[in-house]
C-alpha cells in the first residue's frame, strides 16, 4: 500500500512526464512556435535602435533595446505559464484524454500543481533558449545586473501567473466552444496593462488602476530595476514577499473555483464536450 | 418494467447499487430538458458480469458516467462497493476504471507512454509500472514493435487492446466497459470478449458493461438490463428474458426481445435523445 502522499507526489511527476513526453512528439511545432517567439522577440528589442536612429542621440538605444528585451522575455515566459496551464483542459479535450484523467483517484490540486510545475521548468528553458538566440543579435551588456534578484523576481512571477492560469482554465472548462478564445482576451488584457513594452504611467489613469492589480505589472517592474540598474534583493524584498503571498493565495483561489466549476461542468454535462 | 431475478439483493454490500437514478439535460435556454435516465434500479453482485442492453441515445454511455463519477446525478443514488459516487468520490476512483468506445489516448504518444501516465495517475511508480506495461501489453498480444510507435498508428483493435492494459495496471475491482467492442473487427471483438471473461475469472472483477451487440450481450453477460429512452424496461439472465418473451415454443432471438420489450425495432434510432 503507497501512503497517499507519496501517491500524489508519484502522480505530480505523471503530468510533468507526460508533457514532457508530448513536448518530444511534437518536437516539429516546438521548433516553428520557437521560432514564432524568438522573432517576435527581435523585432520588440530592434525598436530600441530603431528609435535611437530616427530621434538622434538623445535616444539610448542600447538602454532601450535591453528595456523592451526585458519585457519581451519576461512576457514569453509568463504568457507561456498562463497558456500551459490554462489551456491544459483544451488540450485534454482535443486529445479526447480529460474524462481519462478526471476519473482518476489523484486530487486535482495535484494535477494542477503537476501541469504548472511542468509550465514553470519548460518556460524557463525556452526562455534561456530565446535569451541566448537574442544575444547573437545584440550587443548586451549585463555588467550592472544584479542576476540573482532578476531569477528571484521570474520565480515569484511563476507562482503568481501560476493562480491566475488556473482561474482561467476555468473558462475553457465551463465554455467548451470559445473558452481557448476567452483566456486568449485576458492574456491580451494582461499584456496591455502590465507595462511589458512601456511603463504604466504612460496608460490613461483609469487603466493604472488595472495595471496594479496585474503582477506582471510589477515582475516586469522589478526584473527592469534589477538588470537595468543593478537593484538587490535589500529594495525588493517587501514587494518580491507581498508577491509571493499574492500568488500562492491566487492559486488557492484558483483551485477552489476551479473545483466549483468541475462540478458545475459534471451536472450539466459539460465535461466531455469537444470544441 | 420487468425484473426476472432478484439473486443480488442478498448481498450486504453490492458492487454496484443504483436506486432511484435520474439524470437530465439541458437543451438549451429555454427548450427545457431530455430525460437521459429516469428512475433507474440496478444492483450488481461482486464478481458479476452485468450487460445494458440499449440502441444509441437510451442512455448507457450516462449511466455509466455517472459510475465513474464523471456525471453528478440530478436524483437518486449510486454506490460502489458502498461508496457514494458523488461525495466519496475519491474512493470511488480508486477501484473503477473505465474502458469506453473511444480510445481516449494521447495520439501522439506510444502505448507505453500512456500506460506509463496513466499508470502514475493511479499512484503506481514509474519503473513497476513500465515493468507491468510491457508484460501486459505483451500479454495482450501487441506486437513488440508497436509498444514505441505513436498511438495514432495502431489499428482500432490495438488500441482497445491497450485501452484494456491500461486499466489493469491498477486492476479495478469494478470494471466499467462502456461499449468495448464496437467498430472492432469480429477478430479483434472476439478477443476482447475473451479478456473480458478471463478477467472475471482470474481477477475476479466486477464488470459492468454497455452494449449494443446482441451476440455479445448474450454471450458474455450473466444478466442483462435492456433500456431504452432512459428507462429500464426489463432485467434478468439472458436465458429468463427470452423465455419471458417466447410465445410459440421456439427461442427468440434478443432482436426479438428487445422487440417484445420496448415495441421497437432494434436498429430504430428515432428513440435516440442523448
Amino acid at each position: 500500500m503507497i501512503p497517499p502522499l507519496r501517491r500524489e507526489l508519484i502522480a505530480t511527476w505523471g503530468f510533468v512526464a507526460r508533457n514532457i513526453h508530448l513536448t518530444k512528439r511534437y518536437w516539429g511545432w516546438e521548433l516553428v512556435w520557437f521560432a514564432y517567439s524568438l522573432t517576435s522577440s527581435l523585432a520588440v528589442a530592434y525598436i530600441g535602435l530603431g528609435t535611437e536612429m530616427l530621434s538622434g542621440p538623445g535616444v539610448d538605444g542600447d538602454y532601450l533595446t535591453l528595456y523592451l528585451l526585458v519585457g519581451t522575455l519576461v512576457w514569453s515566459y509568463l504568457s507561456q505559464i498562463f497558456y500551459v496551464i490554462s489551456e491544459m483542459v483544451a488540450w485534454e479535450r482535443w486529445e479526447g484524454t480529460i474524462e481519462y484523467t478526471f476519473m482518476a483517484p489523484s486530487s486535482r490540486l495535484t494535477h494542477l500543481v503537476g501541469t504548472s510545475l511542468f509550465a514553470v521548468v519548460y518556460g524557463v528553458v525556452r526562455t534561456l533558449l530565446i535569451l541566448g538566440a537574442a544575444a547573437l543579435f545584440f550587443d548586451l551588456n549585463l555588467a550592472g545586473a544584479n542576476l540573482i534578484a532578476a531569477s528571484l523576481w521570474l520565480l515569484v512571477g511563476s507562482i503568481s501567473f501560476t493562480g491566475f492560469g488556473i482561474l482561467a482554465a476555468v473558462m475553457p472548462l465551463l465554455f467548451p466552444e470559445r473558452g481557448v478564445q476567452m483566456t486568449n482576451v485576458v492574456a491580451a488584457l494582461l499584456l496591455l496593462i502590465s507595462g511589458v513594452y512601456y511603463p504604466v504611467e504612460v496608460l490613461p489613469r483609469w487603466l493604472q488602476f488595472f495595471a496594479r492589480a496585474s503582477p506582471a505589472t510589477y515582475v516586469i517592474r522589478g526584473m527592469r530595476e534589477s538588470i537595468l540598474k543593478g537593484v538587490g534583493l535589500g529594495a525588493a524584498a517587501r514587494p518580491l514577499a507581498l508577491l509571493t503571498l499574492g500568488g500562492v493565495a491566487m492559486i488557492f483561489f484558483g483551485t477552489w473555483i476551479f473545483s466549483l466549476a468541475e462540478s458545475y461542468a459534471k451536472r450539466t454535462g459539460r465535461l466531455k464536450r469537444s470544441g | 418494467m420487468i425484473f426476472l431475478c432478484h439473486s443480488t439483493r442478498r448481498f450486504d454490500m453490492n458492487a454496484l447499487s443504483i436506486r432511484g437514478l435520474e439524470k437530465r439535460f439541458s437543451k438549451g435556454l429555454g427548450k427545457g430538458v431530455a430525460y437521459a435516465l429516469r428512475g433507474i434500479d440496478i444492483e450488481v453482485a461482486p464478481g458479476e458480469i452485468y450487460g445494458v442492453l440499449g440502441p444509441n441515445g437510451s442512455g448507457k454511455s450516462t449511466l455509466v458516467r455517472i459510475v465513474a463519477t464523471l456525471l453528478i446525478p440530478d436524483a437518486g443514488e449510486v454506490r460502489v462497493f458502498g461508496h457514494d459516487v458523488v461525495r466519496e468520490a475519491k474512493r470511488v476512483r480508486e477501484v473503477v476504471h473505465r474502458v469506453s468506445t473511444e480510445a481516449a489516448f494521447f495520439k501522439k504518444l506510444s502505448p507505453l507512454e500512456n500506460l506509463l501516465y496513466g499508470a502514475r495517475l493511479y499512484g503506481v511508480p514509474g519503473r513497476a509500472a513500465a515493468r507491468r506495461a510491457r508484460d501486459l501489453l505483451t500479454l495482450l498480444g501487441l506486437p513488440r514493435d508497436k509498444l514505441s510507435r505513436p498511438m495514432e498508428q495502431l489499428s482500432r483493435g490495438q488500441q482497445q487492446k491497450v485501452a484494456i492494459a491500461r486499466a489493469l495496471l491498477h486492476p479495478p475491482r469494478l470494471l466499467l466497459l462502456d461499449e468495448p467492442t464496437t467498430g472492432l473487427d469480429p477478430r479483434s471483438k472476439r478477443e476482447v470478449q475473451e479478456l473480458i471473461l478471463d478477467l472475471r475469472v482470474q481477477k475476479k472483477t466486477t464488470i459492468f458493461l454497455t452494449t449494443h451487440d446482441m451476440e455479445e450481450s448474450e454471450r458474455i453477460c450473466d444478466r442483462l438490463a435492456i433500456l431504452d429512452e432512459g428507462r429500464l424496461v426489463a432485467e434478468g439472465r439472458p436465458a429468463e428474458l427470452k423465455a419471458h418473451v417466447s410465445t410459440d415454443g421456439r427461442e427468440p432471438s434478443m432482436e426479438e426481445v428487445f422487440l417484445a420489450l420496448t415495441g421497437k425495432e432494434w436498429d430504430d434510432d428515432s428513440t435516440a435523445q442523448t
